[in-house]
């Protein structure tokens, strides 16, 4: 049928060849026809015999040959889709002898206009590399243009292959780090894994650690006892730490990809600030992980292992979850074991009744193996809170009386393991154990209370021998493991108590002799040797007592993911806890920070470009909004009849000023304001309503325009990338003098990042710094003196060394007034009165607001929206230019903040012009 | 990335098999059939499986284990959620994603999968694009093709993998404008005999069917966007308007999707639509147990609980049951031990009530454990959370569209396996109560 010259036969013909493909049947002989076929114009016929062409050229690499001549053509095809996908069949057809023509179709797609085109071009690199490695050098330069491309659709592909081929050659990325991190909203999703997972490790070996600031006080302590000379050294450590603007942009824009619905992409930000966040600020990754348990069942299964070895390190992390991690009865019973792992990690005194009240239904449960697991949880549970051991232990002996063996086993494991802990304490649970010894079939089970009787017969002398009567009987009937014990009980028995062992343990020493297993035997000669004087084996059989019966130290019964903490989360090694083919190592934190400038040169470039974007893109979109809204207070005026100019409620705020600069200039000062206090917020409802109702209106009153919207979502990404805290001008103010506070000094500074405590907080950072000559002691806020004002405090400072400092964040809810918040700031021997001032600014945060419809000819000007921080209402303020002079509009519910803030702007623009 | 898929059904044998870098020979699947024995329920499989020289990652979903093969490092979720990526599709081209439907598309599953991958490495998972580059089979478009010979496989390059909302394929064009939300809600909930809650959470989904014409920018917003706790979404919304305005802003991809899912977790608002008196008890003596469930609807909003359906997992010794329902019918399987009594419409006036004996295993030992009871519902035209939509904007086109939204509370029901909903502690005589 392939050799026919009906088109739709030859069709049904490629199918059933492709059906045969599918099933794993070898269909190499019909090569040759096929290949006749890989210049039809039938696309869909084509795309078959691709297909085909990329299973079967491998094994038929001459006859492939022949089809390589119309790739080269289709490469050349005006239709990007064919040109794509003949760059994806010749790269994908592994014949050595066409590398060259390869690369160099690689070399030509890589400047291809069409970036689908130069995506595969990306994906071809890969190939290529895996059919020979040689060509690594012109591949690097193919990647390294590649990286420089502007598109998103390339990005991922780039560094997927960058990862492949050359993930060493971390000075490639220098120039394009700032560019991913903001372009990576808008990469693919599978992009976006890849790019993170290389930016993780990129972030480790450019910046420096933020965990410092944990490690401080451990230093300084240490330093205390030592040599001048390092104490020196670690003052120069304990100055405050900074963050790369740089490495705060990668956690920034990588943040909002935690609400993605792709798990890997949240999965790899968590890894992501897991290893590079700040520790207060890891905590934002554990809703989102804990949501991903909700997911497939294989997704939980690798989340559930990540949140394993989290919470080793850090238990208050998902403390509050712990209900998630409950077992429901439908569970797999890998899933199972794993829940019961993390609730093991993260029991503590607070807790643990709840955990082990859990832990009790599921000992019940008819997975036997999960029982099982459950024994030995509570078991760990047991040694890590000392308080529980009793009350665990007389559970564990409890089950003992269970009709299940695997429960009775397991629980006689556990207690040996805890009962070596404290012997002498219980020697009550070993008689029980004894008088339930014949019940037991459980080879372990067995030699547990064996080796426990053996190891504690001093505790329980009369049961002892009469355990081992027994065992003497029973010795030919038990597995292994039981022998092996039961030896060693008689040789212990021997030591201790010789007058009533001394044939018993003979006994059994002629029946291990000639035991089928070597184990055994081999033991049994050793033990004879060992305990039985006689005379070549006499130098050893002195110390036969301290070998037998030397003191065990109690074995740690630890999480079988404590050490899976050396992989980097989420990845296949660390799923498996080996090492995988291909896996990056993360390497530490540099010591000292690599030159930041690296980065620099491209930026520069690029804010170049992009700057002029953002500011029509930024100004636009403002006028919009301010048109809309001024028209509408207008409107909202002119029905008031002219109420609000006496001071009523509506408190609108609007005096026209006179200004002479451009209005460019002034456009440009309240973008940069705008950008530089913007936060990511919860807006309340106020806002919302705001919106909303505005909305409505606007319907009304016009015809909602057409808005390009794709443009519009470009601007909002690129008014994103200027607006970071990053360029929050430093400004402290002094809280305490060094001379009043005799030693201490405190300055605060604004820091315009959302407070962690509570949205409606102000974070505030506080540095203190000793200039005494004295160790300052226990510095904490003891009175809150002012009304009405919430503060959050930060955690008292243990010790300050003189000539050091430390910078603590605290959180104030100023109820949106300019009222200072006063507090008692206290030390160990003195307390002083301070008081924190925020500027009328400080209370704002900005809100975006929806695109309105705006008229660009009549008025150019700027517009800043935001709320206030406690209340949530809505502060709108824009500058328009007219004629000469600009007016300078604030609207507000707040009369007294309005004009306040206004009263500021009127200054600072008018020392502008 | 992923180097081979193969499909394999319940029965062990590999249907499909289709590579993207060199051929690997399907006896790499012999270790995944060792792990699958050694597993015993297809659940238990674990997803990851270390062999000599690759790693097999699987999913087990709608009958069919998908097994990838792997060579080298990469995220195992990357691996499972694309995997799941492609069972989705599947369901999307065929309308189920069984092992009859593959075989039968098995041109088009190709095709699929080829477009899906590349090099290992996904290249277009977006149904709205790969439905422009292969058309989804109909039977007039079978016939069509037959008769003109044209083909199903779109010629150009789909707009939608350009732009910035690859999302959404361009040119879509319907007579009717109309745009449906389902608000769908789950309750997971864990109560303990005396009926208190011990754990619940609800989680919610929006699904959409937009079916509008041109690029239509859309705004959905709530009534009580605060009550969301977490959220996600599908890469069209706009995250920094969420950010801000608690808003949700998107240009829809066109056909079906999910817009976002959330979760609520306010552990005293959770209202429970039902309450259970159950008791469940077995006899020292006389190889019998007695069984007596009543349910009754509480806190519905006025609204009645539908589609009622009671699981019990009974203990391995009950041989059978003997019971009478009031309303419903039941079922006991002596092979799965599995009860279900399936009971319909909440009556509000007749409580329903299962009654009557258990009969045991003679001389076998009295269970330990008290069965719990997992209850399945679904209440129309209402989110227990509360939540509301407000209102949905259309900008950038003329046209006035149809909206829609829907309201359903059903009990939590994971994905599309795990059936966990309502299990009731039985909290006894407690060793470990401290």
């Amino acid at each position: 049928m392939l050799e026919s010259s009906k088109e739709s036969l030859k069709l049904e013909a490629m199918k059933r060849v492709v059906g045969l493909i599918a099933k794993g049947k070898n269909a190499s002989e019909l090569f040759p026809a096929v290949v006749k076929n890989v210049a039809n114009k039938n696309l869909e016929l084509k795309k078959l015999v691709y297909v085909y062409l990329v299973r079967y050229a491998e094994e038929q690499q001459d006859l492939a040959l022949l089809s390589i001549s119309t790739f080269q053509r289709a490469l050349k095809d005006p239709n990007q889709l064919i040109r794509a996908s003949a760059l994806r069949v010749l790269s994908s057809i592994r014949v050595p002898i066409i590398v060259p023509i390869m690369m160099l179709a690689i070399k030509e797609a890589a400047s291809d206009l069409s970036p689908y085109v130069r995506k595969t071009a990306a994906h071809a690199i890969q190939k290529l590399y895996s059919l020979d490695a040689d060509q690594k050098d012109h591949l690097i330069e193919v990647i390294e243009k590649l990286l420089k491309d502007k598109s998103t659709l390339v990005a991922g592909s780039v560094v997927m292959a960058f990862e492949e081929v050359c993930p060493d050659r971390i000075d490639l990325i220098h120039r394009n780090y700032r560019k991913l991190c903001n372009l990576l909203m808008d990469v693919e999703e599978w992009g976006q894994v890849v790019i993170i997972s290389m930016l993780t490790r990129y972030a480790r070996t450019q910046f420096i650690s933020p965990w410092k600031e944990d490690g401080v006080f451990e230093n300084s302590e240490k330093a205390f006892y030592e040599s001048d000379e390092e104490k020196r050294k670690s003052a120069e450590e304990t100055k405050p730490y900074a963050m790369d603007p740089d490495h705060r942009l990668l956690l920034r824009s990588t943040k909002p990809l935690l609400q993605s619905r792709n798990t890997a992409v949240v999965m790899s930000v968590a890894q992501l600030y897991w290893h590079l966040a700040p520790k207060h600020e890891v905590n934002i990754i554990t809703k989102s992980l804990v949501r991903l348990l909700r997911s497939h069942r294989e997704v939980q299964y690798i989340v559930l292992q990540n949140i394993a070895t989290m919470s080793i390190q850090r238990k208050g992390m998902f403390e509050p979850f712990m209900k998630s991690f409950y077992v429901r009865s439908t569970d797999a019973t890998h899933i199972k074991t794993l829940k019961l792992e993390i609730l093991t990690n993260l029991a503590n005194e607070a807790n643990i009744s709840t955990v082990l009240r859990e832990f009790q239904t599921y000992v019940k449960s008819q997975d036997k193996a999960f029982a099982a697991a459950t024994i030995q949880a509570i078991g760990r549970c047991a040694t890590n809170i000392s308080e529980i051991t009793d009350t665990c232990l007389n559970g564990l002996v409890l089950l003992l009386s269970n009709r299940d063996e695997t429960v009775v086993a397991e629980s006689v494991v556990v207690i040996r393991k805890l009962l070596q802990t404290q012997p002498s304490e219980h020697s009550d649970i070993i008689k029980h154990m004894a008088k339930l010894f014949d019940n037991i079939t459980v080879p372990m089970a067995r030699a547990s209370i064996l080796w426990l009787i053996g190891e504690y017969c001093e505790h329980v002398p009369k049961i002892a021998p009469d355990v081992l009567r027994k065992m003497a009987k029973t010795f030919h009937n038990e597995e292994d493991i039981v022998k092996l014990q039961t030896v060693s009980l008689a040789a212990k028995l021997y030591l201790t108590n010789s007058k009533q062992t001394k044939l018993l343990t003979q006994y059994i020493l002629n029946l291990g002799k000639y035991d089928q297993n070597y184990d055994i035997r081999d033991r049994t000669r050793f033990i004879r040797q060992l305990i039985v004087p006689s005379e070549r084996g006499g130098a050893l059989s002195k110390y036969a007592r301290r070998i037998l019966l030397a003191p065990k130290p109690a074995p740690v019964l630890q999480s079988a993911f404590k050490d899976r903490d050396r992989f980097q989360l989420g990845t296949l090694s660390h799923t498996l806890n080996s090492k995988a083919t291909g896996y990056l190592e993360l390497s530490d934190w540099p010591p000292m920070a690599p030159d930041q400038s690296v980065r620099n040169v491209e930026v520069a470039e690029a804010m170049k470009e992009w700057s002029p974007a953002v500011g029509k893109a930024k100004s636009s979109k403002s006028d919009d909004k301010f048109y809309s809204d001024s028209g509408e207070e207008e409107d909202e005026q002119a029905a008031d009849s002219g109420s609000d100019e006496e001071g009523g409620s509506e408190g609108s705020t609007r005096t026209p000023v006179s200004l002479s600069s451009e209005a460019e200039s002034e456009n440009s000062e309240t973008s940069e304001d705008s950008s530089q206090s913007e936060k990511s917020s919860d807006s309340g409802t106020g806002v919302k309503k705001t919106t909303t109702q505005k909305n409505k209106k606007l319907q009304q009153a016009k015809k909602p325009r057409k808005l390009v919207s794709v443009c519009d979502r470009v601007c909002v990404c690129v008014c994103q990338q200027l607006s970071s805290p990053v360029f929050v001008p430093v400004h402290t103010y002094e809280l305490l003098h060094r001379m009043t506070g005799k030693g201490l000094a405190a300055q605060y500074h604004f820091s315009r990042q959302p407070c962690i405590y509570d949205d409606r907080m102000i974070s505030v950072q506080l540095t203190f710094s000793n200039n005494g000559d004295h160790t300052l002691e226990n510095i904490h806020i003891s009175e809150k003196t002012s009304a009405g004002q919430n503060i959050h405090c930060f955690s008292p400072i243990e010790c300050l060394e003189p000539e050091k400092s430390v910078t603590v964040s605290m959180g104030v809810d100023f109820n949106d007034s300019t009222q200072a918040a006063s507090f008692q700031l206290c030390t160990k021997a003195e307390g002083f009165n301070v008081s924190i001032q925020p500027a009328v600014g400080e209370l704002l945060l900005p809100v975006t607001m929806s695109e309105q419809d705006f008229s660009k000819e009549q008025v150019w000007g700027a517009v800043f929206a935001a709320k206030l921080v406690s209340s949530g209402a809505l502060v709108l303020v824009c500058v328009v230019q007219k004629d000469s002079g600009a007016q300078l509009t604030v609207n507000t519910e707040k009369t007294i903040i309005g004009s306040m803030l206004l009263r500021e702007l009127q200054t600072v623009l008018s020392q502008g012009s | 990335m992923i180097h081979s898929l193969f499909l394999i059904n319940n029965a062990g044998d590999i249907f499909l098999e289709k590579h993207w870098k060199s051929v690997i020979s399907r006896s790499v699947c012999d270790y995944f059939f060792e792990a699958q024995e050694k597993a015993m329920e297809p659940d238990n499989v674990p997803p990851v499986i270390r062999t000599p020289h690759h790693y097999l990652i699987n999913i087990y979903r709608d009958k069919i284990f998908f097994v990838s093969v792997i060579q080298t490092e990469v995220p195992p979720l990357f691996v499972i959620e694309f995997l799941h990526r492609v069972a989705e599709m599947f369901q999307d081209y065929f309308g189920d994603c069984s092992e009859v439907a593959i075989k039968d598309n098995v041109v088009i599953v190709y095709e699929l999968l080829e477009e899906m991958l590349d090099n290992g490495f996904p290249l277009a998972t977006e149904s709205n694009i790969l439905k422009e580059l292969i058309k989804p089979p109909t039977i007039l478009r079978s016939m069509v093709n037959s008769i003109t010979g044209s083909s199903n496989v779109g010629e150009t390059l789909p707009t939608g993998q350009l732009s910035t909302v690859p999302w959404r394929r361009a040119g879509v064009k319907y007579t009717n404008n109309e745009a449906y939300f389902d608000v769908v809600e789950e309750i997971d909930a864990i109560l303990d005999k005396s009926g208190t809650t011990v754990f619940a959470e609800i989680q919610g989904v929006i699904d959409a069917c937009v079916k509008l014409s041109g690029m239509p920018d859309l705004t959905l917003s709530f009534m009580n966007p605060r009550l969301l706790d977490d959220v996600s979404f599908h890469p069209c919304v706009r995250f920094k308007r969420w950010e801000s305005e608690r808003v949700l802003s998107f240009i829809p991809p066109d056909g079906n999707f999910r817009l976002m899912s959330y979760h609520v977790n306010a552990q005293n608002l959770v209202a429970i639509p039902v309450y259970v008196r159950q008791n469940i008890s077995f006899f020292e003596s006389g190889s019998s147990g007695r069984l007596d469930i009543t349910l009754g609807p509480k806190q519905t909003m006025g609204k009645t609980v539908e589609c009622v359906v009671v699981t019990v997992h009974m203990p391995k010794v009950v041989l059978n049951a003997n019971l009478t329902a009031t309303q419903g019918n039941y079922t006991y399987d002596p092979v799965t031990k599995i009860l279900v009594w399936d009971i319909g419409k909440l009556n509000q006036q007749k409580l329903p009530n299962l009654k009557g004996s258990l009969s045991l295993q003679s001389g076998a030992p009295k269970p330990e454990e008290n069965p719990s009871l997992n209850i399945d519902l679904k209440i129309q035209q209402l989110a227990i959370s509360g939540l509301k939509v407000n209102r949905l904007d259309m900008y950038g086109e003329k046209y006035k569209p149809f909206k829609g939204v829907k309201y359903v509370t059903k009990a939590g029901n994971h994905g599309h396996f795990v059936v966990t909903n309502w299990k009731l502690h039985n909290i006894l005589a407690s060793p470990f109560y401290v």
